[in-house]
């Protein structure tokens, strides 16, 4: 981790311009977290906005313990769990969502457990290609969408935003096994996206 | 272990948290078994594809909006704290 002390220090200096590159830095990732909370667009922005009315109110009296991104990122889900729960239920499902439940459809396996229908092997330039492609990205978007709320909230802060396991357990009040079994569904829905987009792009190719 | 045990177990892998034993029965699957070998490989492409996703640049009035509080908050606080400390 980058010592953060010199920003932290010219943010409490109220030093403007460490404010705007703060902002711009982690604004959108915000708003994607918040999504991930609440049932709209329109309230995930309003989240974002009292999370960094949040930051400054809190500047003062942030101990650095964690590290910056850490905190402004647990001020925002405190915001958007308290909007989710006024919205509707949405942040409160429960502790393991237990529908299919297998990473891959048994159907590809043989009864002796090895793999009837293997994967493809993915091209090495594969995230690069993909993310620069709309159509991939639609759907890859639209599959993190498509995740049950805790789902979506675990893979977003552990591989979208790279925060560790610990750290998401903290944020997220859940035990580590809870979090890996909610990463490794989210993982497997996000992988079987992305390999249905590269099946269908390549028989599309003659 | 079968294949199908490999793709329950992958998550525990890559994250680290596989204990002595299955990550040594798991590598050595890996070792015999090439569709395993792909898949280990897609979800690891799958993992860096999500952190490489862009993220939406914030929209220049919210940003002025931000800044504008920003001064406020400033303003707010350096009245009291003229203290010098």
């Amino acid at each position: 981790m980058p010592d953060e002390s010199p920003l932290i220090d010219a943010l409490r200096r109220g030093d403007e311009a460490a404010f705007a590159a703060l902002v711009e830095r982690y604004h959108g990732a915000l708003l994607r977290l918040a999504m991930s909370f609440v049932p709209s667009r329109a309230v995930a922005e309003e989240v974002v906005q009292e999370t960094w009315l949040g930051v400054l109110e809190g500047l003062a009296r942030f101990e650095r313990r964690s590290s910056l991104k850490t905190w402004i990122y647990r001020i925002l889900i405190n915001r958007a769990r308290t909007r989710g729960e006024r919205e509707r239920r949405y942040v409160t499902a429960s502790p393991v969502e237990s529908e299919d439940d297998a990473a891959i459809d048994p159907a590809r396996f043989a009864p002796d457990g090895h793999w009837a229908l293997p994967p493809d092997r993915w091209d090495e330039g594969t995230p690069e290609k993909l993310l620069l492609n709309s159509e991939a990205r639609k759907q890859l978007d639209q599959a993190i969408e498509a995740l049950p709320p805790q789902q979506r909230q675990v893979i977003t802060l552990r591989d979208v935003e790279g925060l560790s396991a610990e750290e998401i357990c903290n944020i997220l009040e859940i035990s580590e096994t809870n979090q890996r079994v909610l990463l490794h569904r989210a993982r497997a829905k996000v992988r079987r996206a992305l390999e249905q987009y590269l099946h269908s792009e390549s028989r599309r190719v003659p | 272990m079968t294949c199908k045990e490999l793709t329950e177990l992958i998550t525990d892998y890559l994250e680290g948290k596989l204990a002595f034993w299955d990550r040594v029965r798991l590598q050595w699957h890996i070792g015999l078994c090439a569709a395993c070998r792909a898949y280990l490989r897609q979800m690891r492409q799958t993992i860096r594809t999500l952190g490489m996703l862009p993220e939406e640049p914030i929209p220049p009035a919210v940003r002025d909006e931000l800044l504008e509080r920003f001064r406020d908050w400033k303003q707010a606080r350096g009245k009291p704290a003229e203290r010098s400390s």
